[in-house]
């Protein structure tokens, strides 16, 4: 068995620090697009100008305009506003309800927990967006719905971490030394296991952000989530559908820019996790 | 480590967990049924209305005989035991909207669907042993695995743009509506096909990994043996073990990526279907749908677990906890 030596270990660390800073960095110039978009774009996202329809891309308007005259990158800007608040919000709900569901299954009598874990299973089988779908097919279309519908499809994912997290926890030394001297159990659960379970569980939000506003894009793609003129990323693109032979650059920019959160999301997600695990190795 | 002795397993034992595994499979299906079944009843809207349609005047009369008919006055229960009883027949009942049976529905969908995932299915298999067997070196395998990113990442719907936007507009190389052709469907499995490609290399290099670092790796090439040898012969084996799990994942993404890729490229299909159904409520139709996708799900699952069991020697004699 060879030991690894420090620099060995490191070097995967370094080389991912780069991404890790690119994508923070683009992560942060979406929130300050989501806060004041006026700061990065002067134009109107909603204000028609008929004489500039359909223009290429150029310096006066970086992602072109679309068939009414109104700047793509404008719209894309404020539509990160709905696009992140739908995926903050998803994934605030998904990690909070896995939390409470893992956590209990992980306390639960036997029983319990098996019935829990075997519905986690089958539902850790399908794929995060055909669960959102199913879920708007029970719901009906709608904003509301379509949040609803990629929490409910995500906590599969957080509840089973949650769940190993908290066993582990309460077999650790120091819970049982803990209940040893007389903590109540209610409050070892919130002292040791919450906390030592939320680490992991917000390390695979932050993947889990982007997957939700993938989701949500696809699902409004598809018509299921707010109807127009609201401009988030999956509408806007969906309205270029109809304008690909002459102005591509409706739908390819918001598209873009979803698939670069998307990146991003994962690249800084991936390089918490192996600092996480390398700090607890 | 001492190993274990090798467990020969009793005769019965294989066709025992088969039988276990079937119980599994309809227990399952049992649950997606009446999940369903109680997802739709508990929710609001009266599926008069949905039928009707928003703009119809229809007396109370009509709706109550229209009740009547489709049995929807009868208590829950008898309602549950009478969806169960014609499941068992076969029967997935009639759509609201279309007013034919689902199962015909569905079973003139299928067919087209069937034809692009197999299709998207053969092209991620191609995709993903080509990038495999592209990360060799270090800087190719950092390419490899920032391609692999970007088509994990990319929404399929996007995806699916931007290919329009090149090869039929830009390039010309296929026509911009035509259906039912060979040709017409390459682009569409092209789409549903790389972000799974992107799934599959990506397990299959980090099992490929993790198998040639094992001793046994290390005592193939001390023996002698060379690295297609060793890739075809041994590593292989262990990293498609992995892969394998992957699979009723995979016919997931397939199908969610298929309501995708039908809408961008006007293709009919299940997928088209169940968008329809979603947004007209049509609840015997969704109801069918899940029910398809949970049997098939379980079914696959099954298969993978009879692959599981042959390509890993160990699972078979119950030296190795499941």
């Amino acid at each position: 068995m060879t030991v690894p030596l420090g620099r060995t270990r490191l070097r995967p660390l370094r080389a991912g620090l780069a991404g890790a800073i690119a994508a923070s960095a683009f992560l942060l110039v979406l929130v300050v697009a989501a806060v004041a978009p006026a700061l990065l774009t002067g134009a109107d996202p909603i204000q028609t100008q008929v004489l500039q329809a359909l223009r290429a891309p150029s310096i006066e308007h970086p992602f072109g305009t679309d068939q009414t005259g109104r700047d793509v990158f404008a719209r894309v800007v404020y539509g990160t506003r709905y696009s992140l608040a739908i995926g903050v919000l998803a994934t605030t709900i998904a990690m909070t309800a896995g939390l409470l569901v893992g956590t209990l299954a992980g306390l639960a009598p036997r029983v319990i927990d098996g019935a829990i874990s075997r519905v986690i299973e089958v539902l850790m089988s399908f794929p995060e967006f055909l669960l959102a779908l199913l879920v708007i097919a029970i719901l009906g279309p709608g904003p509301v719905s379509l949040v609803i519908a990629i929490s409910l499809a995500a906590v599969p994912v957080y509840a089973r971490v949650a769940r190993v997290q908290t066993f582990t926890v309460r077999r650790s030394g120091y819970v049982r030394a803990a209940l040893i001297l007389g903590v109540p159990k209610w409050r070892s659960v919130l002292r040791h296991v919450v906390p030592n379970t939320l680490g992991p569980l917000l390390v695979m939000a932050t993947i889990g952000f982007g997957t939700a506003i993938a989701s949500a894009a696809g699902l409004s793609f598809l018509g299921l989530g707010p109807q127009p003129p609201t401009p988030g990323w999956g509408l806007i693109l969906s309205e270029g559908r109809n304008f690909l032979g002459t102005a591509w650059w409706i739908a390819v920019f918001p598209g873009l820019v979803v698939t670069v959160t998307v990146i991003s999301a994962s690249v800084l997600g991936r390089f918490l996790r192996a600092r996480g695990e390398g700090t607890a190795a | 480590m001492r190993p274990d002795p090798p467990k020969r397993a009793t005769p019965g034992a294989p066709v025992r967990w088969l039988l276990g595994r079937l119980g599994g499979l309809l227990l399952v299906v049992w649950g997606a049924a009446t999940a369903g079944f109680l997802a739709l009843t508990l929710i609001p809207g009266d599926p008069v209305e949905v039928m009707l349609g928003v703009q119809a005047q229809v007396s109370e009369q009509l709706k109550a005989q229209i009740r009547a008919d489709w049995g929807l006055d009868d208590p829950p229960i008898a309602r549950y035991l009478q969806y169960l009883g014609r499941l068992a027949t076969g029967d997935l009942g009639e759509s609201y909207q279309l007013r034919q049976p689902v199962s015909s529905v569905i079973g003139q969908q299928l067919p087209a669907t069937l034809q692009l995932t197999a299709l998207a299915l053969a092209f991620a298999l191609v995709l993903a042993t080509i990038a495999t067997l592209a990360a060799r070196g270090r800087r190719s395998t950092r390419i490899v695995s920032l391609v692999e990113l970007t088509a994990v990442s990319s929404p399929t719907f996007w995806t699916g743009l931007v290919l329009i936007a090149v090869f039929v507009f830009q390039v010309g190389w296929f026509p911009i509506a035509e259906t039912g052709s060979l040709r017409a469907l390459v682009l569409p499995a092209l789409t549903l096909a790389l972000p799974v490609a992107g799934v599959i290399s990506q397990v299959l290099r980090q099992g490929l990994d993790a198998a040639s670092a094992r001793p046994f790796a290390t005592t193939a090439i001390a023996r002698g043996i060379g690295g297609g040898r060793l890739l075809l012969r041994h590593t292989l084996r262990h990293a498609a073990a992995d892969s394998v799990t992957l699979v009723g994942y995979l016919v997931g993404t397939l199908i969610g990526g298929a309501v995708l890729v039908e809408t961008v490229f006007a293709r009919p299909g299940l997928g088209r279907v169940t968008l329809r159904a979603i947004i007209d409520r049509d609840l015997p139709v969704v109801l069918g749908i899940i029910l398809l996708a949970a049997v098939t799900f379980a079914l696959i699952n099954l298969v993978v677990d009879v692959l599981y069991r042959w390509i890993d020697p160990r699972l078979r004699t119950g030296s190795v906890a499941t």
